[in-house]
């Protein structure tokens, strides 16, 4: 099949973008969607033009590289599905799809479809761990957990960091991200400990970085590539009121 | 290099190799070894920088547990953070000799599986220690948060893994490696927060720097500006991971490289076994010429998916309408006591020798069955679903089929690399204060590395044996005052600013991935699941001829002060065409089978892997002696004193 692209270009972090135009023949339908970005890339080259940059690693939805807004969407049209999993079979013979990078105060852009997203390494210094340094720690029996409470905390902590979340916010608002991690360690006895202590700074961090507020949209829950339920976002902010109330 | 013939005749200088393993029992040697090494004062660690390249388990492990520990810790990665590393897309679990399933485990139990699945080409010391450790690597990783499956009563549920008659590996649903590198990644912001780390993300290592004979610092791309740095350290540990993506296609992340680890090979750091790939059972077939890559299914889907192909080669039939009796399970058959979880590097083979035979499936005939139909009718659809959901999620989502109703198809694919820099007892290469953890180095899987057994190594090898190694080697050693403006920085800079310059102004015909490809498929072929020497001496002239096209006829695009993906992927193509020949020239030099090193001319009438321990029950270390010269081999002898090397029988 045939699809058309409208792809953002943008030199650097201060240089004008614009959307550029591209046409690919003979998509194969098992492809994926940054495979067809690359046989695109491959014909740039051979005609002498820069490729397009776009981040990707393990191209297997696990690592959080990647990220697109396809068709406006973040990650595309299917869900539960990063861009990296998205396959031609999705998209129709003749398609126009735009793409453009993840658009948030908090993510500037470094080029083209790159966006910058340290803020959240520095969200998770702000305590997003278990404060234990290594040896002298007990046996893994010695605390039971829950089988109900250890598979809720996993499901939070199978967050890719990707930054969809943040992209599909109309407040740019990083609570999905944040919450699910608050989420995951509160939901561990090896988390009790410091559960005050890290929803305030974490929570503090991700205004410093420039994320807005939650709202309630949900349009995080909506393109997460891991399906992380708002509950997160609910639990973050019963933590948040406790500790505030409690300090 | 040049190799007209390869010296398989020449006897190996008997080297300067020592492995440093210390005295005394085997169940001794670690603590013995900690009992004596020197300790750094902890006033005096925070004097010390320490660079660590790689952020994945080993990298991330070691930046934490070192930074705890007080030293000043300079981390890098290539990727735009630390927790995208490609130890996070591990999957099946980790193994641990913790015996909570009560069904015979045990320390020795462990270390014999290891040894004996890496079929006698590791050593006994450093595979024990890796056994010892493996349960504090549990208990660690629970004390940060890392939600391992439980059982109903609360305590922590195990699984069986390929090569293994006990269930000890520990897991994370389908995502073990994300939630132990998570954990790791967490442990490292830590320190990062208390100012004992610096995390330098979107840097790519170009260079090692030796002085005076010691590794001192390293040079690295800024990979958002272009800019070369100079990063000046007391020791430089390397975590940077394997080489599988010198086939192109492999379950391998696109960024993984070899190039951090054979700039260090080309500064005097030797490269042990390099022709020992791991070409994994279990993945999803290739289904056209723009594949990026291989993707993997658990090896852990072998614990209730039942392999086979049709019996006779030209069943057209679907899957579905193959009556049971004209189904070949092949491994149950051929392995009955271990069936369907052989190790890997069996099970690939077994499944190259029915698709040789015209049995495979699919619309390539490269591929086989993976049935889930008896498990979900003895178990149930929905507890399939609890043990495998997201895998069977991730396959649907590439091939369109959903295995609930249809099976899989399954095909070998490059995974791992046991191979890497050769490393002693306490992970020093051969230059002094070059360590190596983690994948990339040779140390622990032998010539097969067992499922489960990846995630164990790498922290191990993190928060476990280098806080120790480390501590002794900068108590001992008398490190110079060297700063950024040493001459060496200056030259070794140099050489990486020319490097990329030359890349950037050949200005060919064919891209960088059209070089990439065509390697890759040369290496399949030939120094892949089957080697013979005719195609490995043909796959060594192959690469040379197109190494030398490549720096003649490459295409790189755009400019070197600027993001540059496409200049990134130059390097370390240009890095993977000389790996590529030294891995053929190992492969033929080693005259025997053993592992993942299969060579056609050494099997026994079964058709299974023949090793010959009298001639090549030793590592194969090879030294680079300069661009255009052959390399130089030595050995490291193994020798065995508390198991006798067997014949490897799952039957």
């Amino acid at each position: 099949m045939t699809v058309h692209l409208r792809i953002w270009r943008q030199a650097g972090p201060d240089s004008p973008g614009r959307l550029a135009e591209y046409t690919v023949e003979d998509v194969n339908e098992h492809m994926s969607f940054l495979e067809l970005l690359d046989v695109l890339n491959e014909k740039l080259i051979t005609e002498g033009e820069e490729p397009i940059e776009f981040d990707n690693d393990c191209r297997e939805g696990i690592c959080g590289s990647c990220g697109l807004m396809v068709g406006g969407v973040a990650h595309g049209p299917q869900p539960r599905t990063a861009i990296c999993q998205l396959h031609m079979r999705h998209f129709n013979d003749g398609d126009t799809i735009v793409v453009e990078p993840w658009r948030a105060t908090a993510f500037p852009i470094i080029k083209d479809l790159v966006v910058d997203r340290s803020a959240f390494d520095r969200i998770m210094a702000a305590g997003g761990y278990v404060s234990v340094k290594t040896g002298g720690a007990p046996d893994a029996n010695a605390l039971p957990v829950t089988k109900e409470d250890a598979d809720l905390a996993m499901d939070y902590a199978s967050c890719i960091g990707c930054g969809a979340c943040v992209a599909a916010c109309p407040n740019s608002s990083a609570s999905l991200f944040t919450a699910s991690k608050i989420a995951h360690l509160a939901m561990l006895p090896q988390g009790t400990p410091e559960r005050r202590r890290r929803v305030l700074n974490m929570v503090d961090q991700m205004e410093a970085e420039g994320f807005g507020d939650c709202s309630n949209h949900a349009e995080c829950e909506a393109v997460c590539p891991k399906g992380i339920s708002i509950s997160a976002i609910a639990l973050m902010r019963r933590e948040y009121v406790r500790a505030v109330l409690s300090s | 290099m040049e190799i007209a013939e390869p010296h398989v005749t020449e006897r190996p200088e008997r080297s300067r190799l020592k492995a440093r393993v210390p005295a005394g029992r085997l169940q001794d040697k670690w603590d013995v070894y900690k009992n004596n090494a020197k300790l750094v004062n902890p006033a005096n660690k925070r004097k010390h920088t320490i660079i660590i390249v790689g952020t994945g388990l080993a990298g991330a492990s070691a930046a934490a547990t070192l930074g705890g520990l007080g030293y000043n810790i300079k981390s890098l990665c290539i990727q735009d953070s630390a927790r995208r590393a490609h130890s996070i897309a591990a999957q099946g679990g980790i193994n641990a000799a913790k015996n909570y399933p009560n069904d015979g485990d045990t320390i020795w139990r462990l270390f014999y599986d290891t040894i004996k699945g890496g079929d006698y080409r590791s050593r006994e010391g450093n595979v024990y220690r890796l056994a010892q450790i493996s349960n504090n690597i549990i208990d660690q990783a629970v004390a940060q948060g890392v939600p391992f499956a439980r059982e109903y009563g609360g305590l922590l549920d195990n699984r069986s893994f390929g090569g293994a008659q006990v269930s000890r590996t520990f897991y994370a649903r389908g995502q073990t490696g994300q939630q132990l590198l998570l954990g790791a990644y967490q442990a490292m912001s830590h320190q990062i927060q208390e100012g004992r780390v610096e995390m330098l993300p979107r840097r790519e290592m170009l260079e090692l720097v030796v002085i005076d004979g010691r590794a001192r610092g390293i040079v690295t791309r800024n990979l958002v500006t272009g800019e070369l740095e100079r990063h000046v350290g007391d020791a430089v540990l390397l975590c940077t991971g394997g080489y599988g993506n010198a086939y192109y296609l492999s379950t391998n992340a696109q960024n993984s490289n070899v190039t951090a680890a054979w700039r260090c090979h080309k500064r005097g750091a030797f490269f042990a076994n390099p022709c020992f790939t791991q070409i994994h059972p279990t993945c999803i077939p290739v289904s056209g010429d723009y594949q990026s890559k291989l993707t993997l299914m658990s090896e852990s889907l072998r614990n209730d998916g039942r392999v086979w192909v049709p019996k006779d080669t030209n069943d057209a039939r679907p899957p579905s309408q193959i009556p049971e009796g004209e189904r070949d399970y092949y491994l149950e058959r051929r392995y009955p006591s271990f069936g369907n979880l052989v190790p890997r590097d069996v099970a690939s083979r077994a499944a190259k020798a029915v698709t040789d035979e015209g049995l495979g499936v699919g619309e390539t005939n490269l591929a086989v069955y993976l049935d889930f139909r008896d498990a979900i009718e003895r178990l149930g659809r929905q507890a399939i679903e609890d043990r495998y959901g997201n895998l069977f999620e991730m396959y649907e989502r590439i091939t369109g089929d959903t295995p609930y109703e249809v099976p899989m198809r399954i095909f070998p694919a490059v995974h791992y690399t046991m191979g890497g820099l050769w490393v002693d007892y306490e992970l020093m290469t051969t230059v002094p204060g070059l360590f190596v953890l983690g994948e990339a180095n040779f140390s622990d899987h032998g010539a097969n590395r067992l499922g489960a057994s990846a995630l164990m190594q790498g922290l191990a090898d993190g928060y476990f044996v280098i806080p120790y190694t480390l501590g002794g080697y900068i108590a001992g050693a008398e490190l110079g005052d060297v700063t950024i403006g040493h001459s060496t920085f200056a030259d070794t800079e140099r050489a990486a600013g020319e490097r990329l310059r030359r890349l950037l102004d050949v200005k060919g015909g064919k891209t960088v991935a059209e070089f990439h490809r065509e390697l890759g498929q040369i290496m399949w072929d030939h120094v892949g699941m089957s080697r013979n020497r005719d195609g490995l001496l043909q796959a060594a002239e192959a690469i040379r001829r197109l190494r030398d096209e490549y720096w003649q006829n490459v295409n790189v695009a755009g400019r070197n002060d600027t993001l540059n993906k496409n200049l990134e992927f130059a390097g370390r193509v240009g890095d993977f065409l000389e790996l590529g020949e030294m891995m053929a020239l190992d492969a033929l030099h080693r005259e025997e089978s053993c592992g993942g090193h299969f060579r056609e001319e050494h099997k026994t009438a079964e058709g299974e892997a023949l090793r010959d321990d009298d001639d090549f029950a030793y590592v194969a270390a090879w030294e680079h002696t300069g661009d255009h010269a052959r390399p130089q081999l030595h050995r490291e002898d193994l020798e065995f004193e508390y198991v006798r090397p067997s014949t490897r029988s799952y039957k």
